[in-house]
């Protein structure tokens, strides 16, 4: 009796059924507030600092003043911007890896007429010029790979990765092209004097345009998905190429329309990097963020309501991890230890949504029970 | 039939899944020496789960487990072999590009060397003695399905079981085929092994079994003898209420012809001939039976009238009311649609193909009239209306139609999806397995609801594997054998065994044996 005892397994899981929308978040919380508990036995342990100071410190180098505000709030719609591009072609189930290439191409679009037209257009025009060099370079950039997977069935995955390389390098070879000063290896900050092509401010606020533009962008984005024809049929392909087949959906034109959309979006963030925020161009100016993008759309369920929240606090842990580790002198690594402990916890949160585990009743019990 | 000694004794056996779902609610069930018992049951009642608790796939959350007389726990797959207890899946594990005794010796970890031509010998030995027919040497992708399925059967004896326990076997296979295995499992029976079967067929559970026992919703109801017992009685104890077991057969009024079919030839992508030079006629108001062992060109037969699937020569003509007729052939769904042809179509993969499995009820229905109404936003309100009164008119069990229809039983599931493609009043209805894997209740309302459309002038083309049912719907039965047409008989007058010899050998014929 006791060896058989001591062979039933300890627990199982069990797939849930739906969860109230408040226990849903109860259960975020939770995992949110034992990551903070996790990162906090951490930090007392490996850099003796009292967490509470460390936690104060991340919110203050997140929020702390409201240049930081703004700062975050930049941040934050670059990150939201791309996500939004990636949302659509994430639901389609097209692994879209090249958000940082086609945003690139942005950049690099909206540069090319920024040097070589600066000054010789009224600005309203040369602003718009780049925009469609942008969008129209960032579309190119993820058509091709959807023009392969739509004719040859290629993996898109692996396509779009490898793109991201080649934007790079040519946008490396531009940089060289475009050098100011010569020898510099970068190009500095273009039309300084001119303001040529450079996107008007609202008030005092540098950043306020680009951030409105992100938020009606998310607007019409969760319209799209949500309400159009054109959305439902994404959806549609994406759980099911037979069905959507079967209905007379055009599968081929719903991945080249859709992954036209994703890039040309990228190509407006890109627009809006020159345009709006750093008016230069270099090659770590999307700095992974069409990666990150993936995990805000993947964590949002690529609910673009929802996205702005976890762009909100990918942001938040990026930032306030590098202001620990100016704080404190410590490396870069610790800040970045601390958020992914959090991403962890918020990530893994998810599978208690979806199951629940349930302790093993020894034998003992059930024979009380019965 | 002495009943000594129980070789398995399930005691209060109880699985849940979540907090509401009951799978197996206090079931205790023994199951002796050299006996063959049939488990029966509706679709969710519990049958599959509790099989795959012996077999060490689920664990049970309450009850115990005797075998032999002594209490053991089945933790994994070993655990049940090692016990002795082999199942076959309704649905093979077999690797396709190994041989037959490869197979069967995968993931054994026998003594000494791999010794392929030991294990060959011994299987032979096995076959023998029971009336199997292997080649210890043939590919797997080589055999037909019922061979597939004796693989399996050997590989579980080979292991040693004393107990085997059957998932729907008679599922794939055409009338002599399971007339074979049936003599294999008597065979079987004679040495001493116990054989649990599961089905749906209450004329082989009256056939092959020595025992029936019975579950409905989770419980264990009762058993009877097989001999004792009528097929009538055995129905009611299973539903829980009295059931009529006839299928109408409604004369076609006015039958037009509706679809014309030519010579219609159809490769798959890798150059075999799915169908060769296929021709019938379907007609309105009536119903055209598709028989045929599994895979013989039934699903490209149905997907190339629907503009799914490439066709290589031949002619698919849509004929209208008035004697005109339109080439379906080289369009696809949206422009057949388009044509003004209402062509309904019920796929074999209900929630691969027909629905989609994470949405709604009412996005379901939105996958036909999607694109309805002008501009560029979808309307919500209609495909909602048409939900609610699918799930009134059908009796659809959902908590809601908001919910995803992945969540319901299988019948359900294709209520949903019959209603929605019936709702748009087709002039053309194609069903493939329409039944497959429902209960007996939600049959019935399928079979009904195809008589309805009948009756309506639909011409139904009814793809189906039960040739009972076939024999009792069908106005005219198509034979496909080998992707050819082995012939087209009166539905009225066709004999089972008639239809069986069709759909082995072309034009049927003499039987081999």
């Amino acid at each position: 009796m006791n060896n058989s005892l001591s062979k039933v397994p300890l627990f199982h899981i069990t797939r849930r059924k739906e969860l109230p929308w408040y226990r849903a978040w109860l259960i975020r919380v939770i995992a949110v507030i034992m990551g903070l508990i996790l990162c906090g036995i951490i930090t007392m342990f490996l850099v003796k600092i009292n967490p509470l100071d460390v936690y104060k410190t991340m919110l203050s180098g997140a929020f702390g003043t409201s240049r930081r505000i703004w700062v975050t709030a930049q941040n934050m719609a670059i990150l939201l911007g791309i996500s939004l591009a990636l949302a659509p072609a994430f639901k389609m189930r097209f692994w879209n890896l090249g958000g940082d290439g086609q945003t690139l191409m942005g950049v690099l679009g909206a540069t090319t007429p920024m040097i070589l037209l600066g000054g010789k257009v009224p600005n309203i025009i040369l602003i718009l010029i780049m925009l469609v060099c942008a969008v129209v370079a960032g579309a190119i950039w993820a058509l091709i790979p959807a023009a392969f997977k739509a004719r040859w069935n290629t993996n898109e995955t692996l396509f779009t990765l490898m793109m991201n390389y080649v934007a790079i390098q040519l946008v490396s070879f531009f940089v060289v092209v475009w050098e100011n000063p010569k020898g510099a290896s970068k190009i500095g900050i273009i039309n300084q004097d001119t303001m040529a092509g450079w996107l008007p401010q609202i008030g005092n606020n540098q950043y306020l345009l680009n951030i409105l533009i992100v938020l009606v962008l998310t607007v019409a984005i969760y319209i799209y998905m949500r309400y159009t024809k054109h959305g439902y049929e994404i959806s549609v392909v994406g759980e099911s190429e037979p069905t959507a087949r079967y209905v007379g959906i055009k599968v081929k034109r719903v991945i080249l329309r859709t992954m036209l959309l994703s890039g040309a979006i990228c190509g407006l963030v890109g627009f809006l990097l020159v345009s709006g925020t750093s008016h230069t161009m270099t090659t770590t100016i999307v700095n992974g963020r069409g990666f990150t993008g993936v995990m805000v759309a993947w964590l949002a369920k690529f609910n673009p309501i929802f996205m702005i929240l976890t762009s909100l606090l990918l942001v938040f842990l990026s930032r306030g991890a590098s202001e620990i580790s100016t704080i404190y002198g410590l490396n870069d690594s610790f800040g970045s230890i601390l958020a992914g402990i959090l991403l962890f916890f918020i990530i893994g949160c998810e599978f208690f949504l979806n199951y629940q585990i349930a302790l093993k009743k020894t034998r003992k019990e059930v024979k009380i029970d019965a | 039939m002495d009943h000594k000694s129980p070789i398995l004794e399930l005691q209060h056996i109880t699985k849940r899944f979540g907090d509401k779902v009951v799978a197996n609610d206090d079931v205790s069930l023994n199951v002796y020496k050299g006996e063959i018992l049939a488990l029966l049951g509706e679709n969710g009642s519990g049958k599959t789960t509790l099989m795959n608790m012996l077999s060490g796939i689920y664990f049970p959350d309450e009850g115990e487990i005797y075998v032999n007389g002594n209490l053991v726990s089945i933790r994994d797959p070993k655990d049940a072999f090692n016990l002795g207890i082999g199942m076959i899946h309704q649905h093979f594990k077999l690797v396709d590009v190994l041989t037959a005794a490869e197979n069967i010796i995968l993931g054994l970890k026998e003594k000494g060397g791999l010794n392929v031509k030991a294990a060959a010998e011994r299987i032979t030995e096995i076959c023998q003695k029971y009336g199997f027919e292997v080649d210890p040497y043939q590919k797997i992708y080589e055999m037909s399905v019922s061979q597939k399925q004796t693989v399996e059967i050997v590989k579980v004896l080979y292991r040693g079981a004393d107990l085997l326990i059957l998932d729907e076997p008679t599922a794939v296979l055409t009338p002599q085929e399971t007339d074979k295995l049936f003599a294999v499992l008597r065979n079987m029976k004679a040495d001493g092994k116990s054989i649990i079967i599961i089905t749906h067929k209450l004329h082989e559970v009256l056939d092959i079994s020595d025992r029936v026992a019975i579950l409905r919703k989770g419980k264990y109801i009762c058993d009877y003898e097989t001999k004792n017992v009528t097929a009538q009685e055995l129905t009611d104890a299973m539903v829980g209420h009295a059931v009529t077991l006839n299928i109408d057969r409604p004369e076609p009024v006015d039958p037009k012809e509706r679809i014309r079919i030519k010579d219609l030839t159809i490769r798959s992508i890798d150059g075999v001939v799915r169908l060769n030079h296929v021709s019938f006629t379907a007609c309105s108001g009536e119903i055209l039976g598709i028989a045929g062992i599994a895979g013989n060109g039934q699903k490209e037969l149905l997907e190339a009238i629907a503009g799914l699937q490439p066709v290589e020569t031949g002619s698919i003509a849509y004929v209208n009311d008035d004697g005109s007729e339109e080439e379906l052939i080289g369009k696809d769904p949206l422009e057949i649609a388009e044509m003004g042809v209402s062509l309904s179509f019920v796929p074999e993969d209900r929630l691969g193909m027909g629905l989609v499995g994470s949405m709604d009820l009412s996005e379901n229905m939105m996958l036909r009239s999607f694109r309805q109404g002008k501009g560029i936003f979808t309307d919500r309100k209609s495909p909602h209306k048409l939900a609610e009164r699918v799930v009134e008119e059908l009796e659809v069990n959902t908590p809601s139609v908001e919910t995803p229809v992945r969540k319901l039983s299988g019948g359900n599931v294709q209520k949903v999806l019959v209603g929605r493609e019936i709702s748009s009043a087709p002039t053309v209805l194609l069903t493939a397995y329409a039944v497959r894997g429902l209960d007996i209740n939600s049959s019935y309302t399928i079979y009904d609801l195809i008589n309805r459309q009948k009756k309506a002038g639909v011409a139904v083309i009814y793809v189906g594997e039960d040739l009972d049912v076939l024999l009792e719907l069908s106005d005219k039965i198509l034979v496909l054998c080998g992707g050819e047409v082995s012939g087209i008989i009166d539905g009225r007058t066709a004999t089972k065994n008639e239809v069986g010899l069709m759909m082995t050998k072309i034009g049927g014929g003499e039987a081999d044996e």
